[in-house]
């Protein structure tokens, strides 16, 4: 282990690994030991995703079907990030509504997001609102129980020249928990949003009638493999893409507050 | 009239070990008044308890004729470790007491203005705390409790995380504030020399149960030997009265700090 991390070494490892898997890969499927349905190789999924970027499969191009996996998840996401991270603050703040809330939230989150399947298509159908309350349920632990932690330790210090200054409780809200708290909400934003896509797409395999995981469903049906791989290889390409901008986002607001 | 009057105060934490027994003691209105004590002896505690973060276990704490029962603004802190608010600019920590009092926007830029002017640090307005070093931060705090203008000032150990020559600066700069706009003032220190050049009276603690062991009068020997002719801080402290005074005090803590030793 070196401390100082050379960022093309870093480089040059990730691209071994990536080479060594697409290999290891095209060897084993070009190899004639498998039958082509059984693992397809990374050339004719390739080939599949090009064709399905243009031509439709189970309703729609696999843009069309992303777009309504994104549509859900962002509808999902951001109700999770309004309702967790005001009511994570309130509970860091308030003892009384912590008291309330925690041991009702702490059973609740133990329930897998899946397992909210029958009761979501039940309440709210399988075209929108049920996968929005699939990766809500997924969504909302990490961003209520992150901006909570970082409500309860925020420094004393800083609560105290607050109320020193005559801060309102609301105020020292907005003013202090808030801002103090920010990098564990931006934590807690990013695994909720890694949970909630993963949750979503699942929730698609059963609800849905759009959306990248509706047409793996429909790919496995028509023993499409190709197809069922280019959505794998989506929802994964999508989830990183999700965890870079906020990793970006994470990364300036560290640099405003100067590592304090 | 803002004094702050400790009345029979006592205090113990949880598990019940005493950490105050019987305070008494007054500050008068616009009265500077230093407590020093051996480490450990409470006397933060003692601050504490005037500004309403912590309270007492018997007895009472009065500012003006009220016991304190909060926090509040006419009761500024001035913290050790500053405790700035990290996400806010010079500006916008200075500003932030104001803004809770409703203070107008125009009137808000004027006295914020001003308090910068006061401490020095023009040209800083806009910086982050973490880009001040630890004297110029302490400035900021300090503005941050004068632009309230608050009837009485805690000061915990101001200038006990700032270097020697900081510390000194500091020093001088406090006096010509307390000189030139006179506040209730209760100082914390463990630094006889600093409570000697900043205050009044210095009240000497013992150690743990703290109890006030002497109450030692500065200002009037100030007055009589003309302290404040000397502007430098290293002329006063040359002066046999300031020297006396110092000793007296040293010795009194020394006894304190040779039995915690036992």
């Amino acid at each position: 282990m070196t401390d100082v991390m050379d960022p093309a070494r870093r480089l040059l490892l990730g691209a071994c690994g990536l080479i060594g898997f697409f290999g290891l890969w095209a060897a084993i499927s070009g190899s004639g030991l498998v039958a082509p349905t059984f693992l397809p190789g990374p050339l004719d999924v390739a080939r599949r995703l090009v064709f399905l970027l243009t031509e439709s499969f189970a309703g729609g191009t696999l843009l069309v079907h992303l777009w309504s996996s994104l549509q859900r998840f962002a509808a999902g996401y951001l109700l999770a990030a309004a309702v967790g991270v005001p009511l994570g603050l309130l509970m860091g703040r308030f003892r009384t509504l912590d008291d309330i809330v925690s041991p009702l939230f702490d059973g609740l989150r133990f329930i897998a997001p899946i397992a909210w399947v029958p009761f979501a298509a039940l309440w709210f159908g399988t075209g929108f609102g049920g996968p929005v309350l699939i990766i809500f349920s997924g969504a909302f632990p990490p961003c209520l129980l992150n901006a909570y932690r970082g409500a309860k330790h925020v420094d004393p210090r800083y609560l105290e020249a607050a109320e020193m200054l005559g801060t309102p409780s609301g105020r020292i809200i907005t003013e202090v928990l808030l801002p103090a708290s920010v990098p564990s909400i931006i934590a807690g934003l990013r695994i909720g949003a890694g949970l909630g896509w993963q949750s979503l797409v699942g929730a698609e395999l059963i609800v849905a009638s759009t959306g990248v995981g509706y047409l793996m469903v429909q790919a496995q049906s028509a023993v499409s493999t190709t197809t069922v791989m280019v959505g794998m290889a989506a929802i994964g390409f999508i989830g990183v893409l999700i965890d870079v901008a906020l990793r970006t986002i994470e990364a300036r607001i560290h640099r405003r507050l100067g590592g304090a | 009239m803002s004094s702050i009057r400790f009345d029979a105060v006592g205090k113990s934490f949880g598990g019940g070990v005493l950490t105050l027994q019987d305070i008494n003691l007054d500050v008068a209105d616009k009265e500077f008044v230093a407590i020093v004590g051996p480490s450990g002896c409470g006397k933060t505690t003692c601050l504490r308890m005037a500004a309403g973060f912590d309270f007492p276990t018997s007895g009472r704490v009065l500012v003006g004729n009220s016991e304190v029962t909060k926090p509040g603004p006419d009761r500024a802190v001035v913290f050790q470790q500053f405790a700035l608010f990290p996400w806010k600019t010079v500006t916008e920590n200075i500003e932030l007491g104001l803004r809770n009092k409703s203070v107008a926007r125009d009137e808000r830029k004027a006295r914020v203005a001003d308090a910068v002017a006061m401490i020095g640090l023009g040209g800083y307005e806009n910086s982050y705390p973490h880009q001040l070093s630890g004297g110029m931060q302490q400035r900021v705090a300090i503005a941050r409790a004068y632009v309230l203008d608050p009837q009485v000032l805690l000061m915990d150990e101001p200038f006990g995380a700032l270097d020697a020559q900081t510390r000194v600066v500091m020093q001088e700069e406090l006096v010509r504030l307390a000189r030139l706009n006179p506040r209730t003032v209760l100082f914390i220190t463990h630094g006889v020399e600093e409570a000697v050049y900043l205050a009044d009276r210095v009240a000497i603690m013992t150690r743990r149960p703290g109890r006030i062991k002497e109450i030692v009068d500065v200002k009037s020997v100030r007055i009589a030997e003309r302290w404040d002719s000397h502007s430098r801080i290293e002329d006063v402290m040359d002066l046999e009265s300031f020297v006396h005074l110092r000793t007296h005090i040293w010795k009194s803590l020394r006894e304190e700090k040779a039995g915690a030793d036992h």
